[in-house]
């Protein structure tokens, strides 16, 4: 079958048509996904946006192992001290990457890890206290090999 | 599979009530599940799912681990020493089995 100029464009224009319309709807999965972990983890309780420090390379070269830090402000006494924090990659093929548990004898909400990167995305750190307060943190890091296999 | 060795850097003493930085490091090659072999079937998941660590019995750190962990999972966390002790580690494997490690810590 020989391709005419005129089906070419054609093909191109409905390309572009299902590039448009389909991105946002993936982009809507993932937030989807995101959010539901996110409530999950706070238990209806909106995040506020502080005391949550999350460290990330802003540009990943191998998404295999990016190092990753966070470090919530606390006194971490009995009565008040972060007891979890849920980190959350939106872009990997499952968003969850790992749950710490603190305690009073924690001394520190603090943890650092290396985790897996698909592609670019951002990052989420959430934390909960145990006075039932949720904080939260986000980066992005750009990731120039994806790190989850084919 | 290899057996997974973990590390464990622990100071040797430290002052009453300080906190103390913690790394562990244990070699596993942390199987996410989403990886096809050459013949395009999926590779099974195998990850190290939880790890612990206790202090004269009681758990000071826990976490839960994901398949996004890297292999030869990397941790580091910080531990509050109130008296003398010995800190035990564990991991849990996807399989069941468990990997421990213990370092004794004096307070001056």
């Amino acid at each position: 079958m020989t391709i005419t100029r005129r089906q070419v464009f054609a093909l191109g224009a409905g390309v572009a048509a299902v590039a448009i319309t389909g991105l946002p709807r993936v982009a809507l999965a993932e937030e989807d996904k995101v959010q539901a972990a996110i409530d999950a983890f706070s238990g209806g309780a909106t995040p506020e946006t502080a005391n949550v420090t999350l460290t990330a390379p802003e540009i990943a070269e191998n998404g295999n192992t990016v190092p990753i830090s966070f470090a919530v402000d606390s006194p971490m006494s009995d009565d008040d001290h972060v007891t979890d924090v849920t980190l959350l990659a939106a872009g990997n093929p499952s968003p969850g990457v790992a749950t710490f548990h603190f305690t009073p004898m924690s001394g520190a909400a603090e943890a650092t890890t290396r985790m897996r990167l698909a592609k670019t995305q951002d990052v989420i750190a959430l934390a909960k206290t145990s006075t039932g307060k949720v904080y939260i943190d986000r980066k992005t890091v750009k990731v120039t090999i994806g790190g989850c296999g084919g | 599979m290899a057996k997974s060795k973990p590390r464990v850097k622990v100071p040797k003493t430290a002052s009453k009530d300080e906190v103390i930085t913690i790394k562990t490091l244990i070699s596993h090659k942390m199987e996410s599940g989403q990886r096809k072999d050459k013949d395009g079937n999926p590779i099974p998941r195998q990850i190290i799912n939880k790890f612990t660590c206790d202090f004269n019995g009681k758990t000071v750190f826990s976490c839960d681990l994901e398949p996004a962990i890297s292999a030869n999972p990397y941790l580091e966390f910080s531990a509050k020493v109130p008296e003398s002790g010995t800190f035990k580690f564990t991991w849990v494997d996807d399989d069941g089995s468990e990997y421990s490690s213990e370092s004794k810590i004096a307070v001056e």
